[in-house]
């Protein structure tokens, strides 16, 4: 790696622990790119109209090319007694299976509600699983907003498909986290030109993927928010690699490196590989972080990507951090992250969205980084805000995404400084 | 349990919430889970609101549930209190809080607040959105309106107006102007726009607007009771509609009929010789009763189109639009399952759809045309311009909006004569609507034996198939209707080329 560490890094530095309201997804709203991404899968949520309601909102647009997802809602009968509820699931599934004979995996998606009145989705998911064997395999998971936020969702998800997978004693990568199919395409291809050949990506395509694991595979997070997945994947016997995440050019070559060094790919070899990507994403970086240089940056807590893209834009484009919140940091996945990130900015868990407000606007930072609910009512206050949820749906990983991804946080930035709207004297 | 892909309501909360963003100077606490606070956004970002709705959630977590969310919620309570110094609140509790059963209204009294509170009890399992809008407005209305001496000069409320509203903003703006000609203020408009001390100002008004029936008639009826005051039944979108308002306005108050008719440009525009083309085109109407009633109205009596089929997703209004689709001599699709809207089009294949942002994605599938008439809304539904549904400009609006979809009058003409042309086509769609030219896909030789397509028991023979394809894209579905209609009358069971010409002569107009 050409930069070095900071002398002191974040690892040991107190965090603010919040405790009030969090202004932020729940679990569910993963089911929007998950189900994009798994082409073979339906996700069931088991909730209320506000599921419903909360992922149809959250996709922004409709989806109408008939969605891979639905929510059975739970209505009065079905609260009375959850004998009755189990039945009803039974009864939905079936409907839905038979109309759609395309999907292999059924993911029954617990809720706040369904959590609540403690319907229990793996009874339900191992007696359908028994039902429509082998054709469709039916796990269970919770996006429930009283157990994940957001991006947990997927970690939930993946979490869940660990258990299933078939044993292997194969040497081999797995790659962990649902990304974009090019930026995913990117990824293989550079592994494979490093000559690591058998590499495997957790969430897989589809159900057939022969996708496996055991003492012999090691795996790499491509997200900072799958800490659940890593503990799943460790019960079947899989190492993990520590590793920054592959954001911009440098978090790509540390990622990578721990790759290579892991699977022993001498350094002459790397530098040779990597050489051309990592110049092209040093210059799309310099040109789109033009600028960012010396601006401020704040981080409202949204995906878990707050550490590494915090990193990425001090080390990278030059910004200031002045506040770096996070829905949840788990210092076993972020750790190198937080190692790479010079002291400054407050960390912040959790959220009390007023106090954090009340911070933002006593700091008044060049940009900020927050969720579509605070956006427009602080760019009315004066403030810049770039869309979190933008980084979670839009390709940003790896080398040819570097410039990307610093261009989503320049160009609210080069946006104000292009409008003129007063008169021109 | 019922399966569901998208929905055309929300939550009853989420109406508590349409109602709470409107006004000012109240602010509403809700128990809710994390995760629930997504709804901020659909004022924010959908409608482009420029502050926070006026709302606490209780984000309460797992951990919280094992240990006491009623101390959270009252300690969200305050806090929301302290900072936001609200004239009144609401407090009630979303589908989730619910199930715990924490009872927020009953520990908001006991905190001795020194405003209002009013709880909401929102049945979120059995009720949705509208309701729960319907219902946060009467609350309201019944806790802090009472009756008082009638304002000296005649003055009306608007009532049922809120955030994220079918173009709520403008319609108020037009209703006021209108009513303004007659002489008449407005004392109050509810919610949007009113503080709860506007609300104990109600009873100075001499009579009531009830704009939205799906969101103010509870709290119409309750005035009209507690209060006296009379409320108009007639939702002024349209200009027979309008006027028919203005009438009904003149028997409350005495005052004479004004209407100021100098921009109202759509019955000269539908009586133009341009608009022949739009004559007998069918249309299929969908969306919230109260605005799936005025289209109706405008579609048969003002632009000349065909109702083929009419329905509503609120059961509220079941009642109503069931009488109504049997004034036009159609069956009423009441439903809010959006698979049922869908195949009810395809089966109607009308030429025309005149419904919600779901209908319009129908429309494209089906690539039948659609104009946006009601609720549930999309960014698109909140135009910078002045837009208004009520009164002399919303009906210049209306028309203008109904007929951008369709292809106009030579186009169509022309459309028929060179239907072969290799880019001015069927497939090509309307050329106003931009987009890249399609080429036309020629037919890979001449048809091999493909599989007769099947119209219920008929069958088409290949050369009337082919020929069907000649049709405009936009009276094709028309045309197959028509000539199985007319094949299985005439106890024909394969259609041929001439079936197609007998029944083309039939349907003539």
């Amino acid at each position: 790696m050409s930069a070095p560490a900071p002398a002191t890094g974040c690892r040991d530095v107190p965090v603010l622990a919040e405790r009030g309201q969090h202004e932020v997804f729940c679990g569910l709203t993963g089911i929007i790119w998950l189900h994009r991404k798994i082409q073979d899968a339906f996700f069931l949520v088991v909730g209320s109209r506000t599921c419903a309601h909360l992922l149809q909102s959250a996709a922004g647009v409709m989806i109408f090319a008939e969605p891979r997802f639905g929510t059975a809602i739970l209505e009065e009968t079905d609260l009375a007694g959850l004998a009755d509820a189990q039945e009803e699931l039974e009864r939905e599934v079936d409907r839905l299976l038979s109309r759609r004979p395309d999907i292999r995996q059924l993911f029954l998606v617990g809720s706040c509600p369904s959590e609540v009145i403690k319907l229990d989705l793996s009874r339900a998911a191992e007696r359908l699983s028994a039902r429509h064997a082998p054709k469709v395999r039916v796990l269970n998971y919770s996006g429930s907003g009283i157990e994940t936020t957001f991006t947990e969702g997927e970690d939930a998800c993946l979490a869940a498909m660990a258990p299933a997978l078939p044993d292997t004693d194969r040497r081999q990568l797995i790659m962990v986290g649902a990304l974009p199919d090019v930026v995913e395409d990117q990824a293989l291809d550079l592994l494979s030109k490093l000559g690591i050949e058998d590499v495997a990506v957790l969430p897989a395509r589809h159900a057939d993927s022969g996708l496996a694991v055991g003492p012999n595979t090691v795996f790499a997070l491509t997200q900072p928010f799958l800490g659940g997945t890593l503990a799943a994947l460790e019960r079947r016997g899989a190492r993990h690699i520590p590793a920054p995440f592959p954001f911009g050019e440098q978090g790509t070559t540390a990622w990578l490196a721990a790759v290579a060094r892991e699977f022993g790919v001498d350094q002459a070899h790397f530098d040779a590989v990597t050489a051309a990507p990592r110049a092209r994403a040093t210059r799309a970086v310099a040109q789109a972080a033009e600028g960012l240089r010396d601006k401020s940056v704040f981080f409202f807590p949204d995906s878990q990507l707050e550490i590494p893209l915090a990193r990425f834009l001090t080390r990278e484009c030059g910004m200031r951090a002045i506040e770096v919140g996070a829905p949840y940091i788990h210092r076993g996945v972020v750790g190198p992250e937080l190692d790479l990130l010079d002291r400054g900015p407050l960390l912040a868990e959790g959220q009390d969205v007023e106090r954090q407000l009340d911070r933002c606007r006593a700091a008044r930072p060049d940009l900020t980084v927050c969720g579509l609910g605070l956006a427009n009512p602080l760019e009315a206050e004066g403030l810049a805000t770039k869309w979190a949820i933008e980084l979670v749906f839009t390709p940003v990983h790896f080398y040819e995404q570097a410039g990307d991804l610093a261009g989503l946080f320049s160009r609210p930035l080069r946006r104000r400084a292009a409008l003129r709207l007063e008169a021109a004297e | 349990m019922k399966l569901s892909v998208w929905t055309y309501e929300g939550p009853p909360h989420v109406g508590a919430l349409r109602v709470a963003t409107a006004m000012k100077g109240l602010h509403y606490v809700l128990h809710a889970p994390q995760g629930d606070t997504y709804a901020d956004l659909l004022f924010t970002m959908i409608e482009r609101r420029n502050h926070r709705p006026p709302v606490t959630y209780t984000t309460f977590q797992a951990r919280d549930l094992g240990a006491d969310t009623a101390q959270l919620f009252k300690t969200a309570c305050l806090a929301a209190y302290e900072r936001f110094q609200p004239q009144a609140m609401i407090v009630g509790a979303s589908c989730t809080a619910e199930l715990i059963q924490d009872d927020p209204g009953g520990m908001a009294e006991t905190m001795g607040l020194p405003v209002p509170v009013i709880p909401l009890e929102l049945p979120s399992y059995q009720r949705k959105e509208n309701f729960g809008a319907d219902e946060t407005l009467f609350q309201l209305v019944r806790a802090l309106s009472r009756p008082m001496d009638r304002s000296a000069h005649v003055t009306c409320n608007l009532i049922g107006p809120t955030a994220l509203g079918f173009r709520h903003r403008d319609d108020i703006t037009e209703l006021t102007a209108l009513l303004g000609d007659m002489g008449i203020g407005v004392n109050v408009c509810a919610p949007y726009g009113a503080t709860p001390q506007d609300l104990t100002r109600l009873g100075a008004a001499h009579f009531n607007v009830l704009m939205y029936p799906e969101t103010g008639e509870a709290a119409c009826r309750w005035m009209e009771r507690e209060l006296g005051q009379p409320y108009t039944r007639t939702v002024p979108i349209g200009v027979g509609a309008t006027r028919d308002f203005l009438g009904e306005v003149a028997a409350l108050t005495g005052r004479s009929v004004a209407l100021d008719e100098s921009r109202l440009r759509l019955p000269w525009y539908s009586a133009s010789v341009d608009s022949t083309y739009l004559t007998g085109k069918r249309v299929f109407i969908f969306g919230d009763g109260t605005h799936v009633a005025c289209a109706a109205r405008i579609a048969r009596d003002e632009m000349g189109f065909e109702v083929a089929g009419l329905g509503c997703y609120n059961r509220e209004q079941a009642r109503m639009i069931r009488g109504l689709a049997r004034d036009y001599g159609v069956e009423a699709l009441i439903t809010e399952d959006y698979l049922e809207v869908e195949s009810r089009i395809a089966e109607l294949a009308p030429e025309m759809i005149l419904g919600t942002q779901m209908e319009r994605h129908i429309g494209k599938r089906l690539g039948i045309p659609c104009a946006v008439i009601s609720a549930p809304v999309h960014v698109q539904d909140f135009p910078a311009r002045y837009s208004p549904q009520m009164g002399i400009e919303g009906a210049n609006v209306i028309f203008d909006t109904w007929v951008h979809p369709l292809v106009m009058g030579l186009e169509e003409h022309l459309l028929t004569m060179f239907r072969e042309d290799f880019e001015f086509h069927d497939d090509a769609g309307a050329s106003h609507h931009g987009g890249a030219a399609t080429p036309r896909v020629v037919d890979p030789a001449p048809a091999p034996a493909e599989a007769p397509e099947t119209g219920a028991e008929v069958i088409w023979l290949d050369e009337a198939e082919r020929e069907l394809r000649k049709v405009p894209f936009f009276v094709r579905g028309k045309a197959r209707r028509n000539t199985e209609t007319y094949a299985s009358e005439r106890g024909l069971t394969r259609i041929g080329l001439d079936t197609l010409y007998d029944a083309k002569a039939h349907y003539a107009r």
